[in-house]
């Protein structure tokens, strides 16, 4: 199955207001290493390492510096 | 085999020059086999040979053993060729053998693996040995075989590859002298003369890190597994990593950074308080007293040359590649390239193959490197992150692994030495059938308890001769059609395995043999003369073995005769 990047989530606003929720009264790093555990937890859950390819590469084309040869 | 009484001052034993009648002949006496380096892997090699009846000289610049633990983890299947050549029961038996695993972080348990967590197998996952008796012991077997002939205090200075030899010279106390190969194998280390000599390189990565080694004697009661610790408090930002070893010693890694000064580092002034805080953290330690044995600051490189076959020179071991230390893949993987070369060396110097046989040594043992250097390098890049990310990441992966299994398949402390899957080898014939089970035609054969037709209890590696071996799930008709299948040089031996006492089978006790290799009545798994499958059928004819063998030797299927 490929990564899905049509509408999937159940709660759009409600999940966006918990993911901000979640970093409150983080400093910086602390936020970077949230974020970092996040990636792991919802890595594992999709499992496929074709869609988590896929999501990377689609991340990494979101990236500025990435449109550098 | 018996033990010297008194092993203490073992690894200060020195090996006699003997001056050879070579050094004064007329012209250059013409060898078959020349090994240059008696290091793990270079007397394994001649060991094999020598057991097979080729003549093997091999030449060591040095005339003592290696100094301090080095390699010191042997894996099981390291083990089990040693066992063939004839030297693995006294290696396991001074060796600490252990399977289990432990990773902490700061001073927490994260992670703990067991890398043999089933029975069945004779050899244990590993054994902590210190390189100078693994190098000492073979030296001890080398010394029993007559056509084994080592000369210490023999330095190759100039290679020069010709049509049909290789001519060396060799510098000795009493001088130089010339000498003919047929066929060299340097075994010569990671900085090769024979290499430099041909004027070819090892390339790859070098890792800006720095570890400080050392071997310390002391007297404490701890379970023999394998310790790491990320970012302890007694080593704070760095890892450590602790080994038990015979006669009291223990082997600990301290990461100590690339800024690290090695000369300082290695002073014991520097060492002691390190050992000393390592100690001082655990309760059944913190009083020992201890003696420094050895120290050591080194870096390392993952590389490898392009082609391990240069016509008649081929390398193996650390001439060949060289990996990071963690996962034990040095010494263990150089002693596989032995195992593989042994065989069809023996067999092109017999003229039973032909020389494309050691091309296949090269490719297989070039991807054989090429997946020891991919996981040496990803678990140095997850203990010494080389990015800001990667710190991130690797610190987040340590922190879920305490809580969440899934998280403790990525901590990766060292991938520890498995045999390398010879995976899409030009001598596997691919399989017709499906089976189950991890034995594919290229994997390494695993072991079994099985009891002989005479009662005794016996290990199924064991029983394996040093040719081609068919094991058969006892079938009359199809071992009947098996009977004498030999090509050139090769006779095959067909070993029939029951689930109960039939005949001259052997006896599968504990049905591991039928569930690790799927075998059925009438199924054939064809073994290598290095115990790797090359070929396994449901029922097979006996041309469809025979057409099997002679792939495995790399013989043209066109210039075999008609059946």
């Amino acid at each position: 199955m490929p990564l899905i990047t049509d509408a999937h989530l159940e709660a759009p606003d409600d999940f966006y207001e918990a993911l901000i929720a979640a970093h409150d009264g983080l400093d910086e790093a602390r936020s970077h290493a949230l974020n970092a555990r996040l990636v792991l937890l919802l890595a594992n859950h999709i499992g496929s390492l074709d869609v988590l390819r896929e999501a990377l590469a689609a991340a990494r084309s979101g990236a500025p510096e990435a449109d550098a040869p | 085999m018996p033990a010297p009484q008194d092993e203490a001052d073992f690894q200060a034993r020195t090996f006699a020059y003997v001056p050879h009648a070579d050094q004064r002949a007329p012209a250059p006496v013409r060898r078959p086999v020349v090994v240059v380096g008696a290091g793990p892997v270079g007397l394994a090699l001649a060991i094999d040979l020598a057991q097979r009846g080729i003549p093997v000289t091999v030449l060591d610049n040095d005339d003592r053993l290696s100094t301090g633990s080095r390699a010191i983890c042997f894996a099981k299947r390291t083990l089990e060729i040693f066992d063939r050549l004839g030297c693995g029961e006294r290696m396991v038996a001074k060796g600490v053998s252990w399977n289990v695993g432990k990773v902490f972080l700061r001073d927490d348990l994260v992670y703990r693996f067991d890398l043999l967590p089933e029975t069945g197998h004779e050899r244990p996952a590993f054994v902590n040995l210190q390189q100078y008796y693994v190098e000492g012991y073979l030296a001890e077997r080398a010394a029993q075989l007559p056509l084994v002939d080592l000369r210490w205090r023999n330095e190759v200075v100039a290679t020069e590859p010709h049509g049909d030899h290789v001519a060396l010279t060799i510098r000795t106390p009493d001088g130089d002298y010339r000498l003919e190969a047929g066929h060299v194998v340097a075994c010569d280390g990671s900085r090769s003369a024979v290499r430099r000599q041909l004027g070819l390189e090892s390339k790859g990565r070098s890792f800006r890190d720095r570890f400080l080694i050392a071997d310390v004697r002391m007297a404490v009661d701890a379970p023999a597994e394998r310790w790491f610790w990320f970012d302890p408090a007694f080593h704070p930002n760095q890892s450590v990593l602790l080994h038990r070893q015979p006669d009291g010693v223990w082997r600990i890694d301290f990461q100590l950074g690339w800024d690290a000064d090695p000369e300082q580092e290695k002073q014991p002034e520097r060492i002691i308080p390190r050992v000393k805080a390592l100690l001082a953290h655990s309760p059944a330690m913190k009083d020992a007293a201890f003696t420094l044995e050895w120290a050591s600051v080194y870096t390392f490189s993952c590389m490898r040359m392009a082609h391990f076959r240069h016509g008649r020179v081929l390398f193996a071991g650390d001439a060949a590649h060289g990996v990071s230390p963690f996962g034990a893949r040095g010494a263990n993987s150089g002693v596989q390239d032995a195992d593989n070369l042994g065989w069809k060396l023996a067999a092109v110097v017999r003229g039973h193959a032909p020389e494309a046989l050691l091309d296949t040594y090269a490719r297989e043992r070039e991807a054989a490197a090429d997946e020891n250097i991919r996981h040496s390098t990803r678990a140095t890049d997850f203990i010494t992150p080389k990015s800001a990310a990667s710190r991130l990441f690797r610190d987040a992966v340590l922190t879920l692994a305490k809580s969440h299994p899934f998280a403790r398949t990525l901590v990766n402390s060292g991938r520890l030495s498995t045999p390398t899957t010879l995976h899409g080898s030009p001598l596997n014939t691919p399989d017709t059938a499906p089976f189950a089970g991890t034995l594919v035609p290229g994997a390494a054969a695993a072991d079994a308890r099985v009891t002989r037709a005479d009662g005794r209890e016996a290990w199924l590696l064991r029983q394996l001769g040093g040719g081609f071996t068919a094991l058969v799930g006892h079938d009359p008709a199809i071992e009947a059609a098996l009977k004498d299948v030999g090509v050139d040089g090769f006779a095959l031996d067909v070993l029939a395995i029951a689930p109960a006492p039939a005949g001259a089978a052997l006896v599968d006790r504990d049905g591991d043999v039928a569930r690790r290799y799927d075998l059925q009545p009438g199924s054939v798994v064809l073994l290598r003369p290095d115990a790797h499958v090359c070929a396994r059928w449901r029922r097979p004819t006996r041309a469809q073995v025979e057409a099997a063998l002679r792939r495995a030797l790399a013989v043209p299927q066109e210039a075999a005769p008609c059946p």
